[in-house]
């Protein structure tokens, strides 16, 4: 199987704070990876280094390499800007556009581009929603303001708005925390859909999801990958003590 | 050019186009205080700040009753304003939480967004005419207070807003008098938002000129009492400013000059006061370590 | 309130009185404030009496203001008034929200503070030495540069006819711009702050320039308290009297030339108050009166426009 993501000592910082440490891991493609680990050991950070979001904070800083199909994301002539569209990102709580209607949301990548084609518009609005299986809920009322829908549907709209950059990679930070569980299955159904088009990480702190969904889990702790492998060994037969340790719950 | 280069030029093009806009608003504040400062320091001399002003064009004038008439009106409208403005915004504070509260809050809104010349307009209406005291130091010291008062109030009120209830109830629960607990929390804790507030307002109403047009009028000697007309600095610029006589110009750049420093020096003097108390501020400093650890 | 601790506490008995001592005398100060209001606003309707009842609402459209003849109309200043402010609106809400965006979105964060600072100390300057620098500083610039330039290019326009003269509603215009820059700027820079970040965030995700970002997420989602920015701006500019009189020409006729002098509400009262007397100064009262209201319904619509965005916005804030 190839690997889609492959970081190579990787450390980020916020300032003087050394939030990821020395991380090397291969996240594989087309399947969903999921991280998990305590609060604060750096799960969010590691996927915002992905997309290159993690510099945008002020203060923070990224050192080691980060591949995406073998080419460092950061490297000099890299620009961000290029390397988000391949590389999406759903977040915590769901930030549709509040201004923009749920047509204007899901283009809004694409109109950045110059797009005009309304046929074209109309197509990727269509594709986009049935991915994030939100089409047959709003088709009627693709008018309305992207927060007039619920937690679970604007969530879902995030992820069309994502999609329909058609990026290669999806990042999802902890998407489901603010929602529901029958909207957490809604979303969790439709990352199955996806992993056959798309490299799927996704950042959780809950570990029955993590389980219900992934091919693969890593596990991190203060900064560093403790371990990563096949979701069914992380879960039934971990290598490592502290993994053990937070998978039944003694701490974390 | 595709559309990504494009893309990236109106990027570049904006930044510039904002950075551009902060130099083109900064020209006009650096060129003033250059010319005032070029134009008004060779006024400036001992003989100038003590002499009176004539209004002849003969070499000799000074600003002297100028700025101790300016003083005396600052004085006596803070005499007036200061208490009002600070209990306003106390009661709408401390006891405020009601129709009546609101209804103050509202008036001192529109208090506060009089034109000054209608201000002094009403100054006029209810001292120099109906109370027949006519142009005089006490009409303009009551315009002046009339612009000081929801000036002082707003920063009163928001002074006492960020001291944290805990204070009010530990106080209260201790059986601390309800006045004696509005009071001490006042005097300690929100001392520093208030006397900022009152410096503030007196840096404005010292360079007020419309009002003391309608009020103060203008006096040329060194007579300062309350019901007769007094210079001041604002009124010494205006009349002069396009003097045919040098020594009248003059007067009038000496006289922007003293007015800018005093104006300057209360405003700056107040913000880097503030900005001392809130660089120690326990909450600023936790606001930004939980800004770094909000990432996990 | 009053709590029944023991009686090792002094001044017990003075408590109720205390307190409601207090309380009535900070209560009645703070009715002062609304007395006040009233009391001068009855009292100018008064003092203008004499003036609405000969000349009724054609005061508002007449556009004669002739004291030898005894005929008074507010027209040529509620005109001069509006082109004054229309211009500094025109040249300053760009520069304003072009500053802000600056201050809020791109500005290192060293220099934030202190360069915020210094926009607002333009709003410290008094109006009286922003006039005195434009008769020495501004005008001639206009004269010999801006004006006959827009004259060539634009003369064949009712908005450009005449000769630069410098004193006219086209400089005071310009100085309105500069002074009510500080206040559009920095309510604009706080509407802007207040957009979360995850707003800019989510723009960031999908491939967005920082410019764009600033577009679709901050600009949009700011843009009624940028409104409401704008329109206490305005409010300002209305009501500005030191700087436009020493800058507008003091002509009291409707003129549409921009190059022309004019007068406004605010100028004219400046300009005529030492010798009014009679029916002129009834007239004179009765334009502060207009400008009063001009002025209140102005700021009482900014604020309602700013303080319904500020109370839409989350509790977080901050730029990226």
């Amino acid at each position: 199987m190839d690997d889609k993501i492959v970081t190579k000592g990787l450390n980020a910082y916020f300032g003087d704070v050394h939030a990821v440490k020395g991380i090397d891991i291969r996240i594989p493609k087309n399947a969903i990876t999921a991280i998990i680990g305590p609060s604060g050991c750096g799960k969010s950070t590691l996927i915002r280094c992905m997309n290159r979001m993690h510099e945008v904070v002020r203060g923070a800083r990224v050192t080691g390499e980060v591949l995406l199909d073998g080419r460092d994301i950061y490297g000099s002539q890299m620009d961000p800007v290029l390397v988000r569209t391949k590389v999406g990102m759903v977040f915590q709580k769901p930030n549709p556009f509040p201004t923009m209607s749920i047509y204007d949301n899901v283009v809004a990548g694409m109109r950045l581009n110059g797009e005009k084609d309304w046929k074209r518009l109309d197509a990727t609005v269509e594709r986009s929603l049935k991915l994030a299986a939100l089409w047959d809920e709003v088709k009627h009322q693709l008018d309305a303001s992207g927060v007039s829908i619920s937690g679970g549907q604007q969530q879902r709209l995030c992820i069309a708005r994502a999609l329909a950059v058609q990026p290669e990679a999806l990042l999802l930070d902890e998407p489901c925390s603010a929602l529901d569980p029958i909207a957490t299955a809604k979303i969790e159904d439709l990352l199955f859909d996806l992993k056959d088009k798309y490299t799927i990480v996704i950042v959780t702190h809950n570990m029955q999801q993590a389980a219900r969904v992934a091919d693969f889990t890593a596990f991190m702790y203060m900064g560093e990958l403790i371990e990563f492998g096949v979701t069914k060994k992380i879960f039934e037969n971990p290598d490592k003590e502290l993994t053990e340790k937070y998978i039944t719950g003694r701490f974390g | 050019m595709n559309t990504y280069e494009y893309r990236k030029l109106k990027n570049t093009l904006a930044s510039g186009l904002a950075l551009a806009c902060v130099i083109l608003a900064l020209i006009p504040l650096v060129y003033i205080l250059a010319g005032v400062v070029v134009k008004g320091a060779p006024a400036l001399s001992w003989e100038f700040l003590t002499n009176r002003t004539v209004g002849t064009g003969e070499p000799g004038e000074g600003i002297g009753n100028a700025i101790v008439g300016t003083l005396l009106l600052v004085f006596y409208a803070s005499m007036i304003g200061l208490p009002v403005g600070i209990l306003t915004g106390i009661y709408v504070s401390e006891y405020g939480n009601n129709k009546f509260g609101t209804a103050v809050r509202f008036f001192n809104d529109v208090l506060a967004n009089f034109p000054s010349i209608v201000v002094g307009l009403l100054a006029y209406a209810l001292v120099v005419a109906y109370l027949n005291v006519g142009f005089s130091l006490i009409a303009g010291s009551v315009a002046l207070s009339i612009i000081m008062i929801p000036i002082v109030a707003n920063t009163t009120e928001e002074a006492l807003r960020m001291v944290p209830n805990s204070l009010r109830e530990g106080a209260l629960a201790l059986g601390v008098a309800r006045w004696r607990t509005v009071l001490k929390v006042m005097l300690v804790s929100g001392r520093a938002g208030i006397v900022t507030g009152a410096l503030l307002a007196i840096a404005r109403i010292a360079g007020e000129t419309a009002p003391l047009l309608l009020t103060a009028f203008y006096s040329s000697y060194w007579s300062f009492s309350p019901t007769e007309p007094i210079a001041s600095l604002p009124l010494t610029i205006f009349r002069n400013y396009n003097s045919p006589s040098e020594v009248l110009l003059q007067q009038a750049w000496g006289a922007a000059l003293v007015l800018i420093i005093i104006v300057l020096t209360l405003n700056i003097g107040v913000r880097l006061f503030m900005r001392q108390k809130t660089k120690k501020s326990k909450a600023v400093r936790m606001r930004w370590m939980t800004r770094l650890s909000r990432r996990d | 309130m009053a709590s029944s601790k023991g009686s090792r506490l002094r001044g017990k008995p003075l408590r109720f009185g205390g307190d409601r001592i207090f309380e009535y005398t900070v209560m009645g100060v703070a009715t002062l404030t609304l007395a006040l209001v009233w009391l001068l606003v009855v009292r100018m309707v008064f003092d203008a009496q004499l003036s609405i009842e000969r000349f009724g609402f054609g005061f508002l459209i007449g556009g004669d203001w002739d004291p030898n003849r005894d005929v008074y109309g507010a027209l040529p200043f509620i005109f001069g008034t509006l082109m004054t402010t229309g211009i500094a609106v025109l040249i300053g809400v760009p520069l304003s929200i072009g500053i802000a965006t600056y201050l809020s979105e791109l500005a290192p964060p060293w220099l934030k503070g202190p360069l915020s600072f210094v926009v607002e100390l333009l709003a410290a300057v008094p109006s009286v030495i922003y006039g005195l620098w434009a008769m020495y500083a501004l005008r001639p610039v206009m004269v010999d540069t801006v004006e006959p330039f827009f004259q060539s290019a634009l003369g064949w326009t009712p908005l450009f006819q005449g000769d630069p003269v410098g004193l006219d509603k086209f400089t005071a215009g310009i100085i309105l711009a500069i002074m009510i820059i500080p206040t559009i700027a920095s309510v604009s820079k706080e509407a802007m702050m207040a957009v979360p970040d995850s707003q800019r965030e989510a723009a960031l995700s999908i491939g967005a320039t920082r410019y764009e970002t600033t577009r679709i997420a901050v600009l949009t989602y700011a843009r009624s308290g940028i409104f409401g920015a704008c329109i206490l701006g305005l409010g300002r500019a209305v009501g500005e009297t030191m700087a436009v009189t020493m800058t507008i020409g003091n002509a009291n006729r409707v003129s549409w030339s921009l190059l022309d002098p004019g007068q406004t509400m605010a100028s004219l009262i400046a300009n005529n108050w030492g010798e009014a007397q009679g029916l002129q100064l009834s007239a004179l009262i009765e334009v502060g009166l207009v400008l009063f209201v001009i002025a209140l319904l102005v700021n009482a619509f900014a604020r309602i426009m700013v303080g319904r965005f500020m109370s839409r916005v989350p509790a977080t804030g901050g730029g990226l």
